[in-house]
């Protein structure tokens, strides 16, 4: 293998890494905090969409990123609402989220650039340079996202908090911990970090707005928290590990050597083989996905 | 007329869940409303695009076909999550099946041209495809949420190759070879639609009969509502789970399979599997509009596939068609509110 294959690899897996393990350590937090959201898919296109818009606006990509996670975390509140404070099903309003945002982008993408489809953005993040690579400043984040998320969740008086909410609400109700303001507030940090991943993925990597453009990473992102076992920091190998599936499958499909198709089907039998416990049976905290109600 | 056996009026109307039908009357009116909004906000007209839209799945007789022939994918879909509702699960894996169902239907109807050869082998793939969620659910716990989406993608990429591949039309490559003439379902009169819209009503209905009629059903049902109380009841909720998997795999498989046996002029799958991507996501609406019950579904269905109907027409007025699908995800957020029915009346209360 050429030195410029395994670089093109490593670029593009870093690339491909950032938005998935931004979304699993949201999930992570959010359901060590004990709620359940399948939405995440619905919020990166969402951000990804509103993300370009502010960044349009302001003329600043950056500004786009924190447009992103603020729409993430408006999700992020809808879901807490819903799920934490009136105690609904965890799993609706996620569905719900999904087919809005699927309604939402390319009506707005329309509505707003009069195009259909897709719209380019005029300009994209800064990048720093490794040689001749451009790297993307996110890939460092993602990486102190996902390293400080695993040490404020277990090695701080918080974290042991947020996770007793999640393992038993009522030992942590009974010491005077207030369950509902920690769920709530895990889960908009969850879909925060989610929408940072949308808005990345419009104003940095991929500098365009496409109605498909999240491509199942919410999806994957959950996956990829099962595979890491709820924790922040395997998040962030396991991401590294999909994003190098991806930037695999773009490598080896103009070669034809196997379908694409088949690359693209691993890491969801991985996923599969993993959780059905042939390398170590994945165990959610026990109140995941349960709502709290004070006796 | 009590005595005669046969149930009276009131009895029916105290069966039909009046609570529950207002809740979905109710998200339906919110889903419009936050649609009108959000048309007004990008200066559209929603009196006219609603209007555009009704009519479009309406106006005629060829207009109310289109309706029906679109509600009967998403009504077999619907089936699916709703009897893994009822049993306690939550199967969001009709997508997939449904994709196996189709490719199922192409395959083997040009092995051997026979309609109802091609029907069984769909429901038959369909099932096939939902058994590693049960499995692990049944025997590993593993979380149906997770499996159910797993296969979901690996049925996508799985058909993805089929389309292009093994089944590619060698003289058309931007779709599958058809089903044959022999083995396509009829349509009925002149209009799209097809038989496969009576075999999803009786496929509903036989559905509403296991459910609540059979043994099999009521284990089901008592699993869904609590597992250890079934167990206690000499229920096994293992046999009921991998029951609900089976049978809801078989819907959306009978669902994939007339998707394309029954849809005039094609009769085949599009490049990008476009004609048979999303169906059993709308299910899920479906199915939570009709509260998971089957009958309420074959409403609920009939609602969404005007929905559908009715998109081109509303698309001549300007509007792009996914304001529909916009709309379908604020009835679902809206369905998911926690006793809608009594928050609603609450406000009225207070503000007469």
């Amino acid at each position: 293998m050429e030195v410029e294959t395994i670089i093109f690899l490593l670029k593009t897996s870093l690339m491909a890494m950032v938005p998935i393990v931004l979304t699993s350590v949201g999930a992570v937090w959010s359901e060590r905090a004990g709620v359940v959201s399948i939405g995440y898919e619905g919020v990166i296109l969402a951000s990804a969409f509103f993300g370009a818009i502010f960044a349009e606006i302001s003329g600043h990509a950056s500004i786009g990123l924190l447009g992103g996670l603020f729409i993430g975390a408006l999700f992020g509140m809808l879901h807490g609402i819903l799920t934490v404070y009136l105690k609904g099903d965890h799993v609706i309003p996620g569905i719900g989220i999904n087919l809005l945002a699927a309604g939402l982008v390319p009506f707005g993408i329309m509505a707003y650039w009069g195009t259909a489809g897709q719209h380019q953005l005029p300009f994209k993040l800064w990048h720093f340079k490794i040689g001749n690579s451009e790297f993307s400043p996110m890939i460092l984040v993602t990486v102190i996202v996902a390293i400080a998320t695993w040490w404020v969740l277990f090695r701080t008086p918080l974290g042991l908090r947020v996770r007793a909410c999640g393992e038993n609400p009522e030992a942590a109700d009974a010491l005077g911990i207030n369950v509902e303001k920690y769920r709530f507030w895990s889960t908009v940090y969850g879909h925060a970090l989610a929408g940072l991943a949308g808005a990345y993925m419009s104003v940095d990597w991929l500098g365009l707005v496409h109605k498909t453009m999240s491509g199942g990473r919410g999806f994957i992102a959950l996956a990829n928290m099962v595979f890491s076992n709820w924790n922040p920091l395997l998040s962030l190998i396991g991401g590294w590990l999909f994003g190098f599936f991806d930037a695999l499958a773009i490598w080896l499909a103009p070669k034809h050597i196997v379908p694409e198709q088949f690359i693209y089907m691993l890491p969801y039998i991985m996923t599969l083989v993993i959780v059905a416990g042939i390398i170590g049976k994945a165990k959610p905290p026990k109140w995941d996905g349960k709502p709290y109600k004070r006796e | 007329m009590r005595s005669s056996g046969r149930p009276g009026v009131s009895e029916i109307l105290e069966k039909i869940n009046f609570r529950a039908f207002v809740e979905s009357i109710i998200a339906v009116a919110v889903g419009f409303l936050i649609g009108a909004i959000i048309l007004l906000a990008f200066n559209y007209n929603p009196a006219e695009a609603y209007t555009a839209l009704f009519r479009g799945g309406l106006a005629s007789i060829d207009n109310i076909a289109a309706t029906l022939h679109y509600s009967t994918p998403i009504l077999l879909t619907a089936l699916t999550f709703a009897i893994g509702a009822r049993t306690g699960i939550f199967n969001i894996g009709a997508e997939s099946s449904f994709y196996l169902g189709a490719i199922a239907a192409v395959a083997f109807t040009n092995i051997w041209g026979n309609l109802w050869f091609g029907l069984l082998m769909g429901m038959a793939l369909g099932a096939l495809w939902a058994l590693p969620a049960a499995l692990l659910k049944v025997y590993r716990g593993v979380h149906e949420v997770i499996s159910t989406i797993m296969l979901n993608w690996i049925g996508w990429y799985l058909i993805s190759w089929l389309i292009v591949g093994p089944y590619a039309d060698p003289n058309n490559p931007i779709k599958t070879i058809k089903v044959p003439e022999n083995a396509r379902l009829p349509t009925i009169g002149n209009t799209v639609l097809s038989w496969g819209f009576i075999i999803a009503v009786v496929a509903a209905i036989l559905v509403y009969f296991i459910l609540w009629h059979t043994t099999l059903g009521f284990g089901m049902r008592a699993s869904g509502y609590n597992q250890r109380a079934a167990r206690y009841g000499g229920i096994s909720p293992r046999a009921a789970m991998m029951w609900s998997f089976i049978i809801g795999g078989m819907a959306s498989g009978l669902g994939g399979a007339m998707k394309i046996m029954g849809e005039y002029p094609g009769y085949a799958i599009s490049q990008g599997g476009s004609n048979i991507y999303g169906f059993g996501f709308d299910g899920i609406g479906v199915s939570l509009v009709g509260r998971n019950h089957p009958l309420g579904i074959i409403l609920s269905a009939i609602f969404f596939g005007m929905l559908k109907a009715g998109t081109s027409e509303m698309q001549q007025t300007g509007v792009p068609l996914e304001i529909v699908k916009l709309i379908q995800g604020i009835i679902i957020i809206t369905v998911a509110i926690p006793g809608l029915y009594d928050l609603l009346k609450k406000g009225l209360r207070r503000a007469a």
